[in-house]
């Protein structure tokens, strides 16, 4: 069993990782740290690295330069314990459509080696936190985008990870479905100590206390809390800051009209 | 992880691998009707045209169905072998591959479990139809149905590795027709599923030799001798052989990055 975590407690720590497609150059020597119990924004543009950065912690891509360390675990040299640490949520979604919601969650808790008790334990509680029992025995084909994305949510917690990754996991959803799995996570985090990486291009879902990690084009521009970020930019909103930041002549021209685009519906910036 | 972790990971790729063959009930269906046509329809045309001695494991003459029913059984398992590659790939550009390479598990271990677990599927599938077959005159005595199982078993992995092997090249969902082209016809035409092997050699040298470099041909050989009790120990060692082979190219060829770099996780 995992050793109880405090909330200040270090649980993510990237240090100088590098990785290139052949001579494109996705993370250029990033790092960062996030700590047990906090929502972390990954904020960045299409194209900025944050797939990578993602696919890289979960292992699914192999580290080239640098380290990845869950709990003081270092991913090059322990990547099963740091697996068994980590629940993902992919942006292309992972459910196996002509399966039940239970045997796909059944799938996830055998592939982490869970015995039947606890996995049916589990799938219970996993469920009823996201309030999908009634589904359970439902094809996941028949379920709408939000129940799916709260399904891989819960698949995601069933091996009671400490760090939870979600990339992009709100993109095709209606504005409501995004803000009830942002307050799912939140929850999560608040009442299980849950570590998580919420990556996104979605600025209305940060909230002002959130640690924010800004990267853009491989590399990271700033970390710290979104206040900071919007108060050391100089900007009134974390919209302008993210234009000031990821693209300056833009700001600029913005601020001589063409802001409006920038802050349009949803304050949604997709660069 | 201890031993149990890796038992219930078994279990649930299993699991998976069932279901999934029980929803998709045409699989089944054409898995059934594929050899029974050949049985049916080819084999009976071609019982007049069609002589066959007397040859080992048989101790008398025969008709042509019931020479060709072991290569119809391994017809079996080499399209359940290719539409189990076919997952793959297909899980590579969904990315269900995901769920799996997520395990703490060793992947060399999971991808084992993967190609046992397709193995297993297939077994119901050649049942079915040797019950079929039975009905038409395909009568191997009943103790055949039981020295068959591990046979099929080590050839459903040698065919699967095989598959393993080569999905790992498929870039795209739609050059799998090309394999099937390829790949499974040849493999089939040029063994002695339909023919005995000394009649490829009347036919030609080359074809003879062909037939003779093809692992299908010993996957037959395997189940034909099986089927009457009897093994055939060089089809045996060739299977096995082929089967560690391809195994480890298998596991060493599959790269999990192939599919996050070229379609699943955007350059991003």
């Amino acid at each position: 069993m995992n050793a109880p975590l405090t909330r200040a407690m270090t649980l993510l720590e990237v240090e100088a990782l590098r990785f290139n497609y052949g001579a494109f150059e996705a993370l250029q020597g990033i790092g960062f740290q996030l700590h047990a119990g906090r929502f972390h924004a990954l904020l960045g543009p299409n194209g900025a690295g944050k797939s990578t950065l993602f696919a890289l912690i979960s292992r699914l891509l192999r580290i080239q330069q640098g380290d990845i360390r869950l709990n003081g675990t270092s991913l090059r040299h322990a990547p099963a314990q740091v697996l068994q640490q980590i629940g993902m949520v992919f942006q292309q979604s992972t459910l196996d459509l002509d399966l039940s919601v239970e045997d796909n969650l059944n799938y996830h808790a055998c592939l982490h080696g869970i015995d039947r008790h606890t996995r049916q334990q589990r799938i219970s509680t996993e469920l009823d936190r996201v309030e999908l029992s009634a589904h359970r025995r439902s094809k996941v084909r028949q379920l709408n985008g939000g129940h799916r994305r709260r399904i891989e949510i819960a698949r995601a917690l069933l091996h009671q990870p400490r760090l939870l990754l979600l990339d992009e996991a709100t993109v095709g959803l209606d504005s409501r479905a995004r803000s009830e799995i942002n307050q799912h996570v939140r929850r999560l985090c608040h009442d299980q100590g849950v570590g998580v990486l919420w990556a996104t291009h979605l600025i209305e879902e940060i909230q002002p206390q959130d640690a924010v990690t800004l990267l853009h084009r491989g590399q990271i521009l700033a970390n710290c809390s979104a206040e900071q970020l919007c108060h050391q930019s100089g900007t009134a909103s974390l919209v302008d800051a993210f234009s000031a930041l990821t693209d300056p002549a833009a700001a600029k021209a913005a601020q001589g009209g063409v802001t409006a685009v920038v802050k349009g519906a949803n304050q949604e910036v997709n660069l | 992880m201890n031993a149990s972790a890796y038992a219930h990971a078994f279990i649930g790729i299993l699991y998976r691998e069932l279901l999934r063959f029980v929803y998709q009930r045409s699989r089944f269906f054409s898995a059934l009707v594929r050899p029974l046509v050949w049985l049916l329809v080819f084999a009976a045309g071609f019982r007049a045209a069609l002589g066959i001695s007397i040859i080992p494991p048989y101790q008398t003459y025969i008709t042509y169905e019931v020479y060709i029913a072991p290569g119809l059984v391994a017809m079996v398992l080499l399209f359940n072998a290719m539409q189990s590659s076919l997952s793959m790939v297909y899980d590579r550009e969904m990315g269900g591959m995901r769920v799996l390479l997520m395990s703490p598990l060793p992947r060399s271990y999971l991808l084992l479990s993967k190609l046992l677990a397709s193995a297993l599927v297939s077994l119901p599938q050649v049942y079915a139809f040797l019950a079929v077959a039975w009905w038409f005159g395909v009568e191997p005595p009943l103790p055949g149905f039981f020295w068959l199982l591990p046979v099929l078993v080590l050839c459903a992995l040698l065919l699967g590795a095989l598959g393993l092997f080569m999905s790992s090249f498929i870039r795209q969902l739609e050059n799998f027709a090309g394999v099937m082209n390829f790949v499974i016809f040849p493999m089939f035409f040029i063994s002695s599923a339909l023919y005995p092997l000394w009649k490829m050699q009347e036919a030609g040298e080359l074809l003879y030799l062909l037939c003779s470099y093809n692992p299908f041909t010993y996957c037959v050989e395997l189940i034909r001798f099986a089927l009457y009790g009897q093994l055939n120990a060089q089809a045996l060692g060739v299977v096995i052989g082929c089967t560690l082979l391809f195994t480890v190219l298998a596991v060493l060829a599959f790269n999990p990055q192939r599919g996050i770099v070229s379609g699943g996780v955007k350059k991003g």
